[in-house]
């Protein structure tokens, strides 16, 4: 169970550390389904390189794909990001942002 | 890593210089209603020895539950519970220092073991931009 969300973090981490595949996602996680050829006019890289990208998404459950006739269909999955934020409620992001709503309370306390 | 290894553990540190005094800040931490405004529900009761629980939102696998024990209660300096979730046991110690802007609030949580954190090192910078965008996805999960 703990070595199985290690890994599953892993993945996570080590497909979005690519800036083209970080954009990849982005942009499907702005909503809805895009066709390998749509995120290949946005992202100015070739299709293949595109189509790769994104299996490594896929493999790492960030995203999901539908196929239609000859064109493949992708959209997000956010809930694959899980794992990492699992992780970063362990490593100081959580506590971070806590502290930014301690500092907002403590500046609405009257004294 | 190395499997035989003997398990070390790993502290996480997050300060914060606050422009109020220890005393406001004290309560923020420790009066239950406040507490819940800037980190989570809770039962908490500053006393030595009170069990108390923290609950934040459920996810798979996971019902949002931290299970607590209050171990220290120095009013205004240093206030430690233990921290139990998803399988990590871990210790939550606060520690106040007044100083000319205020309160110096350190925090410190330990307890990570170190075979968790090895694979992970060095990739925590970077990943503090992304992490804006994290809340707005999650969001949209029911």
């Amino acid at each position: 169970m703990q070595a199985t969300a290690h890994n599953a973090a892993d993945d996570v981490f080590r497909s979005l550390a690519d800036p083209t595949r970080r954009a990849l996602f982005e942009r499907l996680s702005r909503g809805g389904e895009l066709t390998v050829h749509a995120l290949t006019a946005s992202s100015g890289v070739s299709q293949p390189a595109v189509s790769k990208h994104l299996g490594v998404l896929k493999q790492a459950g960030l995203v999901a794909d539908r196929r239609a006739g000859r064109e493949t269909h992708y959209s997000a999955r956010p809930q694959g990001l899980k794992p990492l934020i699992n992780w970063m409620n362990h490593y100081g992001v959580f506590w971070r942002e806590r502290f930014d709503r301690l500092e907002d309370l403590l500046n609405r306390m009257d004294q | 890593m190395n499997a035989t290894t003997a398990p070390t553990t790993h502290t996480l540190v997050v300060e914060r210089d606050l422009a109020h005094p220890p005393q406001k800040v004290w309560r923020a931490l420790t009066q239950s209603a406040l507490l819940a405004d800037w980190l989570m529900a809770n039962d908490f009761a500053p006393s030595v020895g009170h069990k108390f629980n923290f609950r934040s939102t459920p996810m798979p696998q996971w019902n949002g539950v931290i299970d607590c024990e209050v171990r220290i209660v120095e009013p205004e300096k240093r206030l430690s519970y233990s921290w139990a979730a998803l399988g990590l046991e871990t210790v939550v110690t606060f520690t106040l220092t007044p100083n000319a802007a205020g309160t110096h609030l350190r925090m410190e949580q330990s307890g990570f073991r170190s075979d968790e954190d090895n694979n992970y090192r060095g990739a925590t910078y970077g990943w503090q931009r992304f992490v804006g965008n994290l809340e707005q996805l999650l969001a949209r999960l029911d």
